[in-house]
């Protein structure tokens, strides 16, 4: 049912997130869809490529899951799925289509700048905090082993 | 634009959402987990731009939440793989079920 190569798993990955870029660039969020593309495409799927390049043997195969897991996974999986879909069917949602929604990368950037009630200053500062944390954290990790053998 | 609402899109990213859950619960590989972890934040992005574009147009927060998540999702991507790396280099193997020292 799903592949049992890694690497044709990240590449399907690969695509897939092309797809919801072009999803976002049919709903007009062009900036998202860049952001998407940028930090997607072009980072996290190239740092899974090069991870599995790290600790995959090439062309060995995964071992398929077991036939009892897979079916439990796919009734769960089934069972929420109906349940969501069938949610937003029933549901009807006031769709306001008389604005048209200002997302240019100069409104955006004004507001993620602005400190007043609209903006939105305070998370954009968490997020830098958290960003730097984790680089430094991911920087720590990965040097732990080779100061221990040296 | 008039013939795809907001319900079919509401689809497609809870179709998404599954198939992260599915990939998930049935893979053991860390790496792949990862990856499922990735479709999951990704169908929530499409439901925050969604709402945001269709519902409540005139202010942008859906917008801002999907650039967060973006970014958190980079910075989790990050540190997830350093420590894959980490524990490959130590077991060998980046199996859950290999991995079990900090079960209990």
């Amino acid at each position: 049912m799903t592949t049992t190569k890694i690497f044709r798993a990240a590449i399907f990955l690969l695509f897939t997130l092309i797809g919801v870029a072009g999803l976002y660039f049919w709903l007009q969020v062009e900036f998202v869809a860049a952001v998407q593309i940028i930090v997607y495409v072009g980072g996290i799927v190239v740092l899974i490529i090069f991870s599995i390049f790290l600790t995959q043997q090439s062309g060995v195969e995964m071992e398929k899951p077991s036939f009892q897991r897979t079916i439990f996974s796919a009734i769960a999986v089934l069972c929420g799925a109906g349940l969501t879909g069938l949610l937003i069917y029933q549901h009807q949602f006031a769709v306001n289509s008389g604005n048209t929604m200002d997302d240019s990368p100069q409104n955006i950037g004004t507001k993620m700048l602005d400190y007043q009630d609209v903006g939105f200053a305070l998370p954009f500062e968490v997020i830098s905090i958290l960003l730097l944390a984790a680089m430094i954290g991911a920087i720590v990790i990965a040097l732990k082993s080779n100061a221990e053998e040296s | 634009m008039s013939q795809i609402t907001i319900t079919h899109i509401l689809f497609l990213s809870t179709a998404l959402f599954f198939i992260g859950v599915y990939g998930l619960l049935t893979r053991r590989n860390m790496i792949t987990m990862l990856m499922a972890v990735e479709l999951i934040l990704n169908s929530v992005n499409i439901n925050f731009v969604a709402f945001n574009k269709y519902l409540y147009p005139d202010n942008l927060n859906g917008l801002f939440f999907t650039i967060f998540i973006i970014a958190i999702a980079a910075a989790e991507a990050a540190v997830a793989i350093a420590i894959i790396i980490n524990i490959y280099r130590n077991h060998r193997s980046i199996d859950v079920e290999d991995n079990e020292e900090m079960k209990f």
